[in-house]
């Protein structure tokens, strides 16, 4: 047990904890409701968002306020190739994966190319994606302003081929995405590429100066970080079934993607996962007190305030500090 | 040593709006040794650093390391070409330990990760850090932090290391520690230095060769000891024609 654990650099204790949570997520869906079930489906979603964007602003320090533009170019392109030409969802993300890499590459590219950086790159992620979302509002072929719809079918059995079927299929297709996120992210940050990211999060200048070709590592960054965001989009239409440039392209939807990330913990590894649980069960059992209560709006209220408190007390996310209370790591590297 | 001078400075010239901070300077640094560029504040020191390691593109004039043009490369490729530089206002990656910070340094020529490791221990080592390796670099003191930037810059294996005011804020015998540091590492490792700095106790020292500069030209160019007897030099440092008792000159 120690020499596994040695093995994957975790502490003893972090690789007892590992594993039983992944036994009782993989064992989920056979004791828990459906509506638990459809719960955790969100904060898996939530999770991986969250691990997708982490990777430009936790690791390379770069803040994309327009990632919803990544979610709705995979939504759009999965969910278009299927209405029109019946091309199931796994050649969706094959042609939306680098559709969204290419645009996450022009923003990255023009912005680094003329220095711009800081809160001016976030604008400029909030303009591409309002840009997109007005094109797409006027966009027939894939449904203008009243949206585009998926034909939903009532199979006997799950069809994971077409992503159609239950809410537990969707559990088990975004649990394996956000362990792979996770091992990916992991692997990253231990490798050449993954320091340079963090010495151009730390200081431009200073990695520059190193020998970084801080232009091609910070594209790299947004690259991956939109590639991932799009299969998750993909895999959003399926799920819901329709799409609204109103709604898939918001601001709202970039700045709740946001979230998770940030009060689990900027640039740590299980942040993400983590914030995106506390934030998901705790709107849930929002909607459910405000329901008991009769208060309309107040879940919105509360819910805002529980994250300024969060974020106030706890300014480096949630997870470091957990991870150390429960002793699954050594201060160090509570990531 | 090849006959190409290991690194020529020609007519260089940088303006920033109005203000021409340097003026047509030309100097040349031989291999092995270690060269100082002194003078006032704002005599462009640090300017003619940044044409050097490539921040700005010089106006006028070619920067050649062993016959090869670097003016107006991008900093990181002047890293490749084998300059590394540390700044007077020191840049650490605060949230990484100390040992990974030399690490981003070591992994320009190490792409493996255990051999880089192994680099960036033996220059801690060196360097007098080895006990803050696993501190986070946020909470070094300024003149640790000084020495990180030497270390970082160290470990990208330059053939010459730019050293921007490394010894500013030191105390005297923190400047002696480092002062033996650099003359072992130019002993043992081959490696150039240059360096600007205020500290005259260190310059005197540790200079085989002195460059002086004021408001952004070239004044004087010799070793230490006939710099520092410069009429020239000394007007600028003390003032104009500084009056000098009659007696006071034998």
């Amino acid at each position: 047990m120690t020499r596994i654990a040695a093995r994957l650099g975790v502490t003893p204790r972090a690789l007892v904890a590992g594993a039983l949570l992944l036994a009782i997520l993989l064992a989920l869906p056979w004791f828990a409701s459906s509506y638990i079930v459809s719960v955790m489906v969100l904060v898996l979603f939530a999770a991986y968002l969250g691990q997708a964007w982490n990777i430009m602003m936790g690791f390379a320090g770069l803040l994309s306020i327009g990632h919803a533009l990544y979610v709705g170019l995979g939504a759009y392109t999965g969910a278009a190739l299927f209405v029109h030409f019946s091309l199931p969802p796994w050649i969706g993300m094959v042609a939306g994966v680098p559709i969204a890499m290419l645009a996450g590459c022009i923003i990255g590219g023009l912005s680094f190319r003329f220095g711009v950086t800081g809160v001016y790159f976030a604008l400029l992620t909030i303009a591409f994606a309002e840009f997109t979302r007005i094109l797409f509002d006027h966009f027939g072929w894939i449904g203008g302003s009243s949206g585009l719809f998926l034909p939903v079918t009532n199979l006997a059995q799950n069809d994971l081929w077409h992503l159609r079927g239950s809410p537990a299929m969707f559990y088990y297709l975004m649990l394996a995405l956000v362990a792979a996120a996770l091992a990916l992210t992991r692997f990253l940050l231990r490798r050449r590429i993954g320091f340079y990211w963090q010495a151009i999060r730390e200081d431009p200048d200073a990695a520059e100066a190193l020998g970084i070709n801080t232009f091609r590592y910070k594209l790299a960054a947004v690259a991956l970080s939109a590639g991932m965001t799009a299969i998750a989009g993909v895999i959003e239409a399926f799920y819901y079934n329709n799409l609204y440039p109103s709604t898939a392209f918001a601001i709202g939807r970039s700045v709740e993607l946001m979230s998770a990330p940030i009060v689990g913990g900027l640039g740590t590894l299980f942040g993400p996962i983590f914030g995106a649980f506390v934030l998901t069960v705790l709107g849930e059992s929002m909607t459910g007190l405000t329901a008991a209560l009769h208060i309309d709006g107040i879940k919105q209220w509360f819910y805002g305030a529980v994250l300024l408190l969060i974020v106030a007390l706890q300014p480096g996310g949630l997870w470091p500090w957990v991870a150390a209370w429960l002793g699954l790591a050594d201060r160090k590297d509570a990531r | 040593m090849s006959a190409a001078p290991f690194l020529a400075v020609a007519g260089i010239a940088k303006r920033f709006r109005g203000l021409l901070a340097v003026d047509d300077v030309s100097f040349e640094v031989a291999e092995g040794r270690i060269v100082a560029l002194i003078g006032p504040n704002g005599a462009g020191k640090t300017t003619i650093f940044n044409l050097i390691a490539g921040v700005y593109r010089p106006d006028r004039g070619r920067i050649a390391l062993v016959g090869r043009d670097i003016a107006g490369l991008r900093p990181h490729q002047v890293c490749d070409a084998g300059i590394a530089r540390t700044f007077q206002l020191v840049k650490p990656f605060g949230a990484l330990s100390v040992e990974d910070n030399v690490l981003v340094g070591a992994l320009k020529r190490n792409p493996a990760m255990a051999a880089a490791r192994r680099t960036a221990r033996e220059i801690l080592a060196r360097l007098g850090l080895a006990e803050k390796a696993q501190a986070p670099a946020a909470s070094l003191t300024l003149a640790e932090r000084k020495r990180l930037e030497t270390a970082r810059a160290l470990a990208t294996g330059p053939r010459l290391l730019l050293l921007d005011e490394v010894m500013a804020g030191l105390r005297p015998t923190e400047i002696d520690t480092m002062v033996a540091t650099f003359r072992s590492l130019v002993r043992e490792t081959g490696v150039t230095i240059l360096l600007t700095e205020h500290v005259m106790r260190a310059v005197m020292a540790l200079s085989d060769h002195v460059v002086v500069l004021h408001h952004g030209q070239k004044i004087a160019d010799g070793v230490p000891e006939a710099v520092a007897r410069d009429p020239r030099v000394l007007e600028c440092y003390l003032g104009t024609h500084a009056p000098i008792a009659p007696g006071a000159r034998g």
